[in-house]
Formats: structure tokens, C-alpha cells, sequence
């Protein structure tokens, strides 16, 4: 394995994130404290509790998750859509690197620094609200494996992407959107039907609610389909930029 | 049996909806040659290499590189291969010395602060070693790039057009780095149009055109085999047309009939030079001056790939 190879790409990585350290961090604590003082300190007022927890803690995996979410795609796609656009991929290509070694490189340091922002908005939550975590070990675990996911979700959308407005499409238009309607600011039970039954096909569904089990220790789906959800959308992700590496497309002529 | 660092057989690329890019390319270079690839813009250069450094997959053939399938074994491969595109491909905001600390990790190899250090000053790149690439000159980034390729000490190195957009002192550097590299038994492969560079440096040249390989031979023989040299006649007095006497030596009229041209082959046994000099004298025809020139690597690259189209 070429170990120093993946080190180099996420040792690089993690410098391009350095040189923008301050509005990377700032940002997802400015957000999420302004989803608080909307959501929690606003509206979270008028509900309370939800599923007995209070409404402020209730949103706090669901808006880590959204920042998850949104900050793996960015990160994973920009990661490898760079050198792409500035031509300087052709330095990944020919290095002796096997596909597998070039994503944990790049997904490696992406999922690094989504941790480090879910981990920051963690704290940040403990500023507004009073947040217990039942099952904190898994709670990490949970992170880390949504991340990676989705880091390799943005990975695949940097590689195929022909352009910089098309690394927002997938995050805007699709992750975002599914977030919102997926349970991040509310119980799925509440829904009336159809709308619950619905909902049940989205698959944001069952990680938001996997990840809000390991900080309650319950959850509007069972643990067990969400922790397979989650699973099988980090396979199929890896599944897909493998097939991508094996055969080039949108990497070689 | 010579010894070969990169053997090429029948490698093609096709690409799906467009042109034949290489046409079954078979080729074969010894180890610590300076071989120069010369071809007109278009004609599969960049593309040859790409396939071998792995950026470009092969519609068939196999890619032999120290004896290391490139397809097959190509971590194996590709550790031997350093590449200097001819792009300025660089990441702006990276400082020189990390970016070539950078290549050299990417390639396998553990930090080694002491080459690094000798490679920038060999490259006269140590005094910028902390400055970000995006305030380099374009001469300086292409040192960079050359930096980059050698970090992780390869066997084997691409210059694909060396000499693309550099001033002529950096131009006469980097001839001087190529021989120096190659003294120290790294086998180089440049791609050029410039024919003057590879008259200069290359033992061996490839001609290429439309994506096929029209001859590999060594330089100097290649310029005595197919190499032309002219006797041109200064006359007295110019002449409006060649006389029909001298119609089996074919000669031609230049600047503006002053200049009586013969074309003969040097390798030849007979020139024809002798007989062709008393016509001319029987025929009355004066001159005041004669001179004999050869013709150059690039005539001969012109003649080939005319040929071609």
C-alpha cells in the first residue's frame, strides 16, 4: 500500500482547508446558532417537547446532520473537482495510487473535516440548550459513518461534475431539500398520513433518526433499519466511484 | 540484446466517435537514451505519452516499462515514470517546496529533505522554495513542473514540449539539466516540434504523424541516410529557365534565377557533381561562387511527414 502516497493527498487536503479555516468553522457556527435562536429559542417555545425531548435538543442531530450533509459534499467534491478544472490531476493519474488509496486520501480528509464541523456545532448546541447523549460512542461511530458517505457522495459528484455549478445542484437541489422534509426540525410521527407514509421513503429519514437514537435513545424508525440505510448508501457510493476508477469515466480519455 | 526501459507493442487509441489517435505504435527505448519524439500539432504525441504514464487508457496493446507491465503492474510502473506535462498544471497556492515535497510522497517515496534541497538548487528554484507558484513566472513555473517529476527520482522522464513558451536562455537551462540527467543514467523521452531541440540533445528520433510511428532511427544516421545536400551555383549572369540539357540532373532556379540549385544524396556513390559541373561548363554557363550544404533534421522531419499527408 502506498501509504505515503495517501498521507501526501490528505496532508494537502487538509492545508487547502487550513487556508480557509476561519470562514469553514465560522460558517456552520453562525448558521447553526441562527437555526437555534429560529427554531429553538422562536418556535421551539410554542412546542416544548417532542417525544419527550425538549424541542431545542430535539433539532440539535438533525442540524448537525444538515451540516454534515452539506459541508462532505462540498469538501469531498471539491477535493477532486480542483485538480480537475486546474489540470493538475494528471499528477494523481499517473502516480502509482490504486483507486482505493486515492479515496481515502481525498474521502479521508473530507470526512476529517465534516467531523471537525459536526463536532463544533456540538459544542456550539451546548451553548443554547441542555444536551445529553445516551449512547456517545456510537454517537462518534454514527458521525463518522454518515460523513464518510456522504464525503464519498461528493466525491462521486466532483468526478462527474463539468462544472462548478453542477457541484451545487446535488447539495441544493436534492440533499437539502430531503434534509428538510426527512425529520431534522420534527418527528415523522407527527405527520398526518399520507404525508408519514411518504416520508418513509426517504432515506434522510432513517440517518436522521439513527443518529438522533444514539443522543435520546429513541428514534420515530427502528435502529437497526437505519444503521442498514446508512450502510448501504456508503457501499453503494463506494461501489460507484470503484466502478468510476476501474474504468476512467470522466477521469481518462 | 539492447537494454530496454520502455517497450510499446501495437498500442492503440481510439476514441469512440472520433479520430484514431495512434495507429498500433511498437517502440522500444534503451535505457539512458535521450530519444525525442517529433511530430507535427495533432499528431499523437501527448497522447503516446499520456497511455504510458497512465492518464490515457489504451484501446489495445501492451506497455512494458523496466520490464513492469503498465496495465497490469503499474504501481510497479509508474514509480519508475516522472512526468513534466506540457500544460502549466500547478496549484497556485501552494509553496514550491511543498508542492515537490508533495510529488515525491504522492509517489511512494518517504521525505528526504537533503534531495529535495539539491533538486531545487539544481534548479535554481532554492531562493523561491517559499513562494506561492502563483507568484512565479511562467519560466519558472515550468522549473517547478520539472522539480515536480523528479521529485521521487524516476528512471524514466516525459518532457512533453520542453520548450513550449520558454525564453531561450531557460530553453539553453534546460538542454543543460536533460544532458546532466542523463548523464546520471535517467533515460528521457522528449515530444517536440521544435526540431532544433532534438538536432541538439536526442540520440535517437521518432517521427510521428496522424498517429503512426513513421521511423525511429538514430540521429545521426538518419541525417546521413536521409539527409540531402545541395550545390548551389551563384552565376554570373541569371538564367529565365533550367536548359533542357541539364534535364538529368533536375535542377532547379532560385532567387530569381541567380542561384542554380542540384539536389543530390551525399550517401550515394556517384553524386553526379562531375558530370553535372562540365554540362554546365560546356553549356557556357558561368559562375562566380559554388557552396555545398546539408540539409538539416528539420528538412527531413518536412520531407517525412509531407510524405505522409
Amino acid at each position: 500500500m502506498n501509504l505515503h502516497g495517501i498521507w501526501a493527498i490528505y496532508r494537502f487536503e487538509m492545508a487547502r482547508f487550513g487556508r480557509t479555516i476561519w470562514t469553514s468553522l465560522a460558517v456552520p457556527v453562525i448558521t447553526t446558532s441562527l437555526y437555534f435562536i429560529v427554531f429553538g429559542s422562536a418556535i421551539g417555545s410554542q412546542m416544548r417537547e417532542v417525544s419527550g425531548v425538549p424541542y431545542g435538543a430535539f433539532i440539535v442531530p438533525g442540524l448537525m446532520l444538515l451540516a454534515i450533509f452539506s459541508e462532505s459534499i462540498l469538501n469531498a467534491s471539491l477535493g477532486i473537482y480542483m485538480p480537475k478544472f486546474t489540470g493538475t490531476i494528471y499528477e494523481i493519474l499517473s502516480a502509482p495510487l490504486s483507486p482505493i488509496e486515492t479515496v481515502m486520501g481525498y474521502v479521508g480528509a473530507a470526512t476529517t473535516k465534516s467531523l471537525l464541523i459536526g463536532l463544533i456545532i456540538f459544542a456550539t448546541a451546548h451553548l443554547f440548550v441542555d444536551l445529553p447523549v445516551a449512547h456517545p460512542f456510537l454517537m462518534l461511530l454514527y458521525l463518522v459513518l454518515v460523513a464518510a458517505a456522504f464525503c464519498l457522495f461528493g466525491f462521486a459528484i466532483g468526478i462527474l461534475a463539468n462544472g462548478f455549478e453542477q457541484l451545487q445542484v446535488v447539495p441544493l437541489l436534492i440533499v437539502t431539500p430531503m434534509t428538510f422534509l426527512g425529520g431534522a426540525f420534527y418527528s415523522v410521527q407527527i405527520l398526518p398520513e399520507p404525508w408519514r407514509t411518504i416520508t418513509l421513503f426517504n432515506p434522510v429519514v432513517y440517518l436522521i433518526n439513527g443518529f438522533r437514537w444514539t443522543f435520546f435513545g429513541q428514534s420515530d424508525v427502528g435502529v437497526g433499519i437505519s444503521l442498514g440505510v446508512s450502510f448501504a448508501f456508503l457501499c453503494a457510493c463506494l461501489a460507484f466511484v470503484t466502478i468510476i476508477f476501474r474504468t476512467g469515466w470522466r477521469l481518462k480519455a | 540484446m539492447t537494454d530496454s526501459i520502455l517497450r510499446l507493442s501495437g498500442i492503440s487509441k481510439h476514441y469512440r466517435d472520433g479520430p484514431t489517435a495512434l495507429h498500433a505504435v511498437d517502440l522500444d527505448i534503451r535505457r539512458g537514451e535521450i530519444f525525442a519524439l517529433l511530430g507535427p500539432n495533432g499528431a499523437g504525441k501527448t497522447t503516446l505519452i499520456s497511455i504510458v504514464c497512465g492518464i490515457v487508457t489504451p484501446s489495445s496493446g501492451t506497455i512494458l516499462v523496466d520490464g513492469h507491465d503498465a496495465l497490469v503492474d503499474y504501481k510497479a510502473a509508474r514509480r519508475r515514470i516522472g512526468l513534466v506535462p506540457q500544460e502549466l498544471a500547478t496549484d497556485a497556492f501552494e509553496t514550491v517546496l511543498a508542492t515537490v515535497s508533495f510529488s515525491r510522497r504522492l509517489f511512494g517515496r518517504a521525505a528526504d529533505p537533503a534531495y529535495v534541497e539539491r533538486l531545487l538548487r539544481d534548479l535554481s528554484l532554492w531562493e523561491k522554495r517559499s513562494a506561492k507558484i502563483k507568484d512565479l513566472s511562467g519560466g519558472m513555473k515550468r522549473r517547478v513542473l520539472i522539480a515536480k517529476a523528479l521529485a521521487h527520482e524516476p528512471e524514466l522522464l516525459f518532457l512533453d514540449e520542453p520548450s513550449a513558451g520558454v525564453d531561450v536562455a531557460l530553453r539553453r537551462d534546460m538542454w543543460t539539466l536533460v544532458r546532466s540527467l542523463r548523464e546520471r543514467g535517467v533515460t528521457i523521452i522528449l515530444t517536440t516540434h521544435y526540431i532544433e531541440e532534438a538536432e541538439e540533445m536526442a540520440d535517437r528520433v521518432g517521427v510521428i504523424a496522424k498517429g503512426r510511428l513513421l521511423l525511429v532511427e538514430d540521429k545521426v544516421a538518419l541525417m546521413q541516410k536521409l539527409g540531402k545536400r545541395e550545390l548551389d551555383l551563384t552565376l554570373v549572369e541569371p538564367l529565365d529557365a533550367v536548359p533542357a540539357e541539364l534535364a538529368e540532373w533536375s535542377p532547379t532556379l532560385v532567387h530569381d534565377g541567380h542561384v542554380l540549385r542540384y539536389v543530390f544524396n551525399a550517401t550515394d556513390e556517384r553524386t553526379g557533381i562531375p558530370g553535372f559541373l562540365r554540362r554546365v561548363g560546356d553549356l557556357g554557363i558561368h559562375f562566380k561562387d559554388l557552396e555545398t550544404a546539408k540539409s538539416s533534421l528539420e528538412d527531413i522531419f518536412v520531407d517525412l511527414v509531407e510524405r505522409e499527408r
